[in-house]
Protein backbone atom coordinates (compact mmCIF):
# COMPACT_ATOMS: atom_id res chain seq x y z
CA UNK A 1 0.00 0.00 0.00
CA UNK A 2 1.23 3.45 -0.92
CA UNK A 3 1.70 5.41 2.28
CA UNK A 4 2.61 8.77 0.72
CA UNK A 5 0.11 11.23 -0.67
CA UNK A 6 0.36 12.49 -4.26
CA UNK A 7 1.36 15.92 -2.98
CA UNK A 8 4.08 14.42 -0.78
CA UNK A 9 5.58 12.59 -3.77
CA UNK A 10 5.48 15.66 -6.00
CA UNK A 11 7.02 18.04 -3.47
CA UNK A 12 10.72 18.65 -3.87
CA UNK A 13 10.86 17.12 -7.35
CA UNK A 14 11.53 18.69 -10.72
CA UNK A 15 9.98 22.03 -11.50
CA UNK A 16 8.14 21.99 -8.18
CA UNK A 17 11.53 22.66 -6.60
CA UNK A 18 14.42 24.44 -8.28
CA UNK A 19 12.62 25.27 -11.50
CA UNK A 20 10.15 27.61 -9.88
CA UNK A 21 12.88 29.23 -7.81
CA UNK A 22 14.99 29.91 -10.91
CA UNK A 23 11.97 31.14 -12.84
CA UNK A 24 11.11 33.63 -10.09
CA UNK A 25 14.73 34.73 -9.69
CA UNK A 26 14.98 35.34 -13.45
CA UNK A 27 11.80 37.44 -13.42
CA UNK A 28 12.59 39.46 -10.29
CA UNK A 29 16.12 40.25 -11.49
CA UNK A 30 14.67 41.18 -14.92
CA UNK A 31 12.31 43.71 -13.30
CA UNK A 32 15.16 45.18 -11.24
CA UNK A 33 17.40 45.41 -14.31
CA UNK A 34 14.97 47.61 -16.27
CA UNK A 35 15.64 50.82 -14.26
CA UNK A 36 19.24 49.81 -13.44
CA UNK A 37 20.15 49.35 -17.13
CA UNK A 38 18.55 52.65 -18.11
CA UNK A 39 20.59 54.37 -15.38
CA UNK A 40 23.72 52.51 -16.56
CA UNK A 41 23.29 53.74 -20.15
CA UNK A 42 23.10 57.36 -18.91
CA UNK A 43 26.11 56.75 -16.66
CA UNK A 44 28.25 55.32 -19.48
CA UNK A 45 27.32 58.22 -21.79
CA UNK A 46 28.36 60.74 -19.11
CA UNK A 47 31.67 58.90 -18.58
CA UNK A 48 32.69 58.52 -22.24
CA UNK A 49 36.41 59.21 -22.54
CA UNK A 50 36.74 60.22 -18.86
CA UNK A 51 40.17 59.94 -17.19
CA UNK A 52 40.67 58.06 -13.91
CA UNK A 53 40.33 61.17 -11.68
CA UNK A 54 36.95 61.98 -13.21
CA UNK A 55 35.83 58.37 -12.88
CA UNK A 56 36.96 58.16 -9.23
CA UNK A 57 35.14 61.39 -8.39
CA UNK A 58 32.01 59.93 -10.00
CA UNK A 59 32.19 56.53 -8.29
CA UNK A 60 32.91 58.22 -4.91
CA UNK A 61 29.36 59.59 -4.93
CA UNK A 62 27.34 57.24 -2.72
CA UNK A 63 24.37 56.96 -5.08
CA UNK A 64 26.58 56.08 -8.06
CA UNK A 65 28.49 53.42 -6.11
CA UNK A 66 25.24 52.00 -4.73
CA UNK A 67 23.55 51.77 -8.12
CA UNK A 68 26.69 50.35 -9.75
CA UNK A 69 26.98 47.59 -7.11
CA UNK A 70 23.25 46.83 -7.33
CA UNK A 71 23.54 46.66 -11.12
CA UNK A 72 26.55 44.34 -10.94
CA UNK A 73 24.98 41.97 -8.38
CA UNK A 74 21.62 41.72 -10.17
CA UNK A 75 23.19 41.60 -13.65
CA UNK A 76 25.60 38.77 -12.84
CA UNK A 77 22.89 36.77 -11.06
CA UNK A 78 20.55 37.24 -14.05
CA UNK A 79 23.34 36.24 -16.48
CA UNK A 80 24.20 33.24 -14.28
CA UNK A 81 20.65 31.84 -14.40
CA UNK A 82 20.26 32.67 -18.10
CA UNK A 83 23.52 31.00 -19.09
CA UNK A 84 22.55 27.94 -17.04
CA UNK A 85 19.35 27.53 -19.09
CA UNK A 86 21.22 27.97 -22.39
CA UNK A 87 23.90 25.43 -21.40
CA UNK A 88 21.25 22.93 -20.24
CA UNK A 89 19.48 23.24 -23.60
CA UNK A 90 22.45 22.81 -25.93
CA UNK A 91 25.00 20.65 -24.08
CA UNK A 92 24.84 17.33 -22.31
CA UNK A 93 27.02 14.88 -20.40
CA UNK A 94 30.53 15.83 -19.33
CA UNK A 95 30.63 18.91 -21.59
CA UNK A 96 27.51 20.28 -19.92
CA UNK A 97 28.98 19.87 -16.44
CA UNK A 98 32.37 21.30 -17.43
CA UNK A 99 30.98 24.34 -19.26
CA UNK A 100 28.43 24.95 -16.50
CA UNK A 101 31.07 24.95 -13.76
CA UNK A 102 33.48 27.09 -15.81
CA UNK A 103 30.73 29.62 -16.61
CA UNK A 104 29.62 29.86 -12.98
CA UNK A 105 33.20 30.27 -11.72
CA UNK A 106 33.85 32.95 -14.35
CA UNK A 107 30.66 34.94 -13.67
CA UNK A 108 31.18 34.78 -9.89
CA UNK A 109 34.78 35.95 -10.25
CA UNK A 110 33.84 38.78 -12.61
CA UNK A 111 31.02 39.92 -10.34
CA UNK A 112 33.16 39.97 -7.18
CA UNK A 113 35.92 41.79 -9.12
CA UNK A 114 33.46 44.52 -10.13
CA UNK A 115 32.22 44.98 -6.56
CA UNK A 116 35.80 45.20 -5.21
CA UNK A 117 36.70 47.73 -7.92
CA UNK A 118 33.70 49.96 -7.14
CA UNK A 119 34.31 49.87 -3.37
CA UNK A 120 38.06 50.38 -3.72
CA UNK A 121 37.92 53.24 -6.24
CA UNK A 122 34.99 54.86 -4.47
CA UNK A 123 36.53 54.78 -0.99
CA UNK A 124 40.28 55.07 -1.61
CA UNK A 125 40.67 56.13 -5.23
CA UNK B 1 19.48 11.84 -13.02
CA UNK B 2 20.49 9.82 -16.10
CA UNK B 3 20.90 12.12 -19.09
CA UNK B 4 22.78 9.91 -21.57
CA UNK B 5 21.65 10.33 -25.16
CA UNK B 6 18.37 12.09 -24.70
CA UNK B 7 17.57 14.62 -27.41
CA UNK B 8 18.44 18.23 -26.64
CA UNK B 9 15.55 20.62 -26.47
CA UNK B 10 15.24 23.28 -29.20
CA UNK B 11 15.54 21.80 -32.69
CA UNK B 12 15.91 25.22 -34.23
CA UNK B 13 17.05 23.96 -37.64
CA UNK B 14 13.96 21.85 -38.47
CA UNK B 15 11.57 24.81 -38.40
CA UNK B 16 10.97 27.44 -41.06
CA UNK B 17 12.03 30.76 -39.48
CA UNK B 18 9.09 32.91 -38.40
CA UNK B 19 8.98 36.24 -36.61
CA UNK B 20 8.10 34.53 -33.31
CA UNK B 21 10.96 32.03 -33.45
CA UNK B 22 13.53 34.48 -34.83
CA UNK B 23 12.78 37.06 -32.13
CA UNK B 24 12.92 34.30 -29.53
CA UNK B 25 16.34 32.97 -30.54
CA UNK B 26 17.62 36.56 -30.79
CA UNK B 27 16.63 37.00 -27.13
CA UNK B 28 19.02 34.17 -26.28
CA UNK B 29 21.74 35.38 -28.63
CA UNK B 30 21.64 38.91 -27.21
CA UNK B 31 21.63 37.48 -23.67
CA UNK B 32 24.75 35.42 -24.32
CA UNK B 33 26.40 38.36 -26.14
CA UNK B 34 25.64 40.68 -23.19
CA UNK B 35 27.10 38.08 -20.81
CA UNK B 36 30.31 38.24 -22.86
CA UNK B 37 30.03 42.02 -22.50
CA UNK B 38 30.42 41.69 -18.72
CA UNK B 39 34.09 40.89 -19.45
CA UNK B 40 34.51 44.43 -20.77
CA UNK B 41 32.47 45.95 -17.92
CA UNK B 42 34.79 44.18 -15.47
CA UNK B 43 37.92 45.22 -17.39
CA UNK B 44 36.74 48.85 -17.40
CA UNK B 45 36.00 48.91 -13.64
CA UNK B 46 39.04 46.90 -12.50
CA UNK B 47 41.54 48.73 -14.74
CA UNK B 48 41.15 51.75 -12.42
CA UNK B 49 42.77 49.72 -9.63
CA UNK B 50 45.92 49.39 -11.75
CA UNK B 51 46.39 53.14 -12.14
CA UNK B 52 45.66 55.91 -14.66
CA UNK B 53 47.61 54.29 -17.54
CA UNK B 54 45.69 51.01 -17.27
CA UNK B 55 42.39 52.94 -17.07
CA UNK B 56 43.34 55.00 -20.13
CA UNK B 57 44.21 51.77 -21.98
CA UNK B 58 40.75 50.37 -21.23
CA UNK B 59 39.04 53.67 -22.14
CA UNK B 60 41.24 53.87 -25.26
CA UNK B 61 40.21 50.39 -26.39
CA UNK B 62 36.53 51.17 -25.86
CA UNK B 63 37.10 54.45 -27.75
CA UNK B 64 38.73 52.72 -30.75
CA UNK B 65 36.74 51.89 -33.89
CA UNK B 66 36.49 48.26 -32.81
CA UNK B 67 35.47 49.30 -29.30
CA UNK B 68 32.77 51.55 -30.76
CA UNK B 69 31.50 48.76 -33.02
CA UNK B 70 31.31 46.47 -29.99
CA UNK B 71 29.53 49.11 -27.90
CA UNK B 72 26.96 49.66 -30.68
CA UNK B 73 26.34 45.91 -30.60
CA UNK B 74 26.04 45.87 -26.82
CA UNK B 75 23.72 48.90 -26.89
CA UNK B 76 21.36 47.29 -29.40
CA UNK B 77 21.53 43.93 -27.59
CA UNK B 78 20.74 45.62 -24.28
CA UNK B 79 17.66 47.41 -25.61
CA UNK B 80 16.54 44.34 -27.54
CA UNK B 81 16.91 42.04 -24.53
CA UNK B 82 15.25 44.67 -22.30
CA UNK B 83 12.33 45.17 -24.68
CA UNK B 84 11.82 41.47 -25.26
CA UNK B 85 12.25 40.84 -21.53
CA UNK B 86 9.33 43.18 -20.85
CA UNK B 87 7.39 41.24 -23.52
CA UNK B 88 8.14 38.06 -21.58
CA UNK B 89 6.93 39.70 -18.36
CA UNK B 90 3.65 40.68 -20.09
CA UNK B 91 3.21 37.07 -21.24
CA UNK B 92 3.73 36.00 -17.63
CA UNK B 93 0.65 38.07 -16.78
CA UNK B 94 -1.20 36.21 -19.53
CA UNK B 95 -1.24 39.12 -21.99
CA UNK B 96 -0.68 38.91 -25.75
CA UNK B 97 -0.59 35.22 -26.67
CA UNK B 98 -2.66 35.51 -29.87
CA UNK B 99 -0.60 35.35 -33.09
CA UNK B 100 -1.56 38.85 -34.33
CA UNK B 101 -0.63 40.29 -30.91
CA UNK B 102 2.65 38.35 -30.92
CA UNK B 103 3.59 39.80 -34.33
CA UNK B 104 2.51 43.29 -33.28
CA UNK B 105 4.35 43.28 -29.94
CA UNK B 106 7.38 41.82 -31.73
CA UNK B 107 7.47 44.64 -34.28
CA UNK B 108 6.90 47.28 -31.57
CA UNK B 109 9.75 45.77 -29.54
CA UNK B 110 12.18 45.74 -32.49
CA UNK B 111 11.22 49.34 -33.29
CA UNK B 112 11.78 50.28 -29.64
CA UNK B 113 15.23 48.66 -29.66
CA UNK B 114 16.30 50.35 -32.90
CA UNK B 115 15.04 53.81 -31.87
CA UNK B 116 16.52 53.62 -28.34
CA UNK B 117 19.84 52.42 -29.79
CA UNK B 118 19.94 55.39 -32.19
CA UNK B 119 18.99 57.87 -29.44
CA UNK B 120 21.69 56.43 -27.17
CA UNK B 121 24.37 56.55 -29.87
CA UNK B 122 23.45 60.12 -30.86
CA UNK B 123 23.48 61.25 -27.19
CA UNK B 124 26.80 59.50 -26.60
CA UNK B 125 28.50 61.10 -29.60
CA UNK B 126 26.97 64.49 -28.82
CA UNK B 127 28.12 64.42 -25.19
CA UNK B 128 31.60 63.25 -26.17
CA UNK B 129 31.81 66.03 -28.75
CA UNK B 130 31.74 63.91 -31.90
Amino acid sequence: MEMRSSLGRARGLGTANEGVHHWWAQKVTAIALVPLCIWFVFAVISLMGADLDTFEAWISVFGNALLMILLVLVLFYHAYIGMQVVIEDYLQGAARTAVMIATKFALFTLGVSCVIAVLWLGAWG
Amino acid sequence: MASGNRPLSPHVQVYRPQITSVLSILHRATGVFLTIGTLFLTWWLVSGLYGPEAFDTAQGFLGSWFGHLMLWGFTFSLFYHLGNGVRHLLWDFGWGFELPQLRQSGMVMVGFAVVLTLITLISAYASAGG
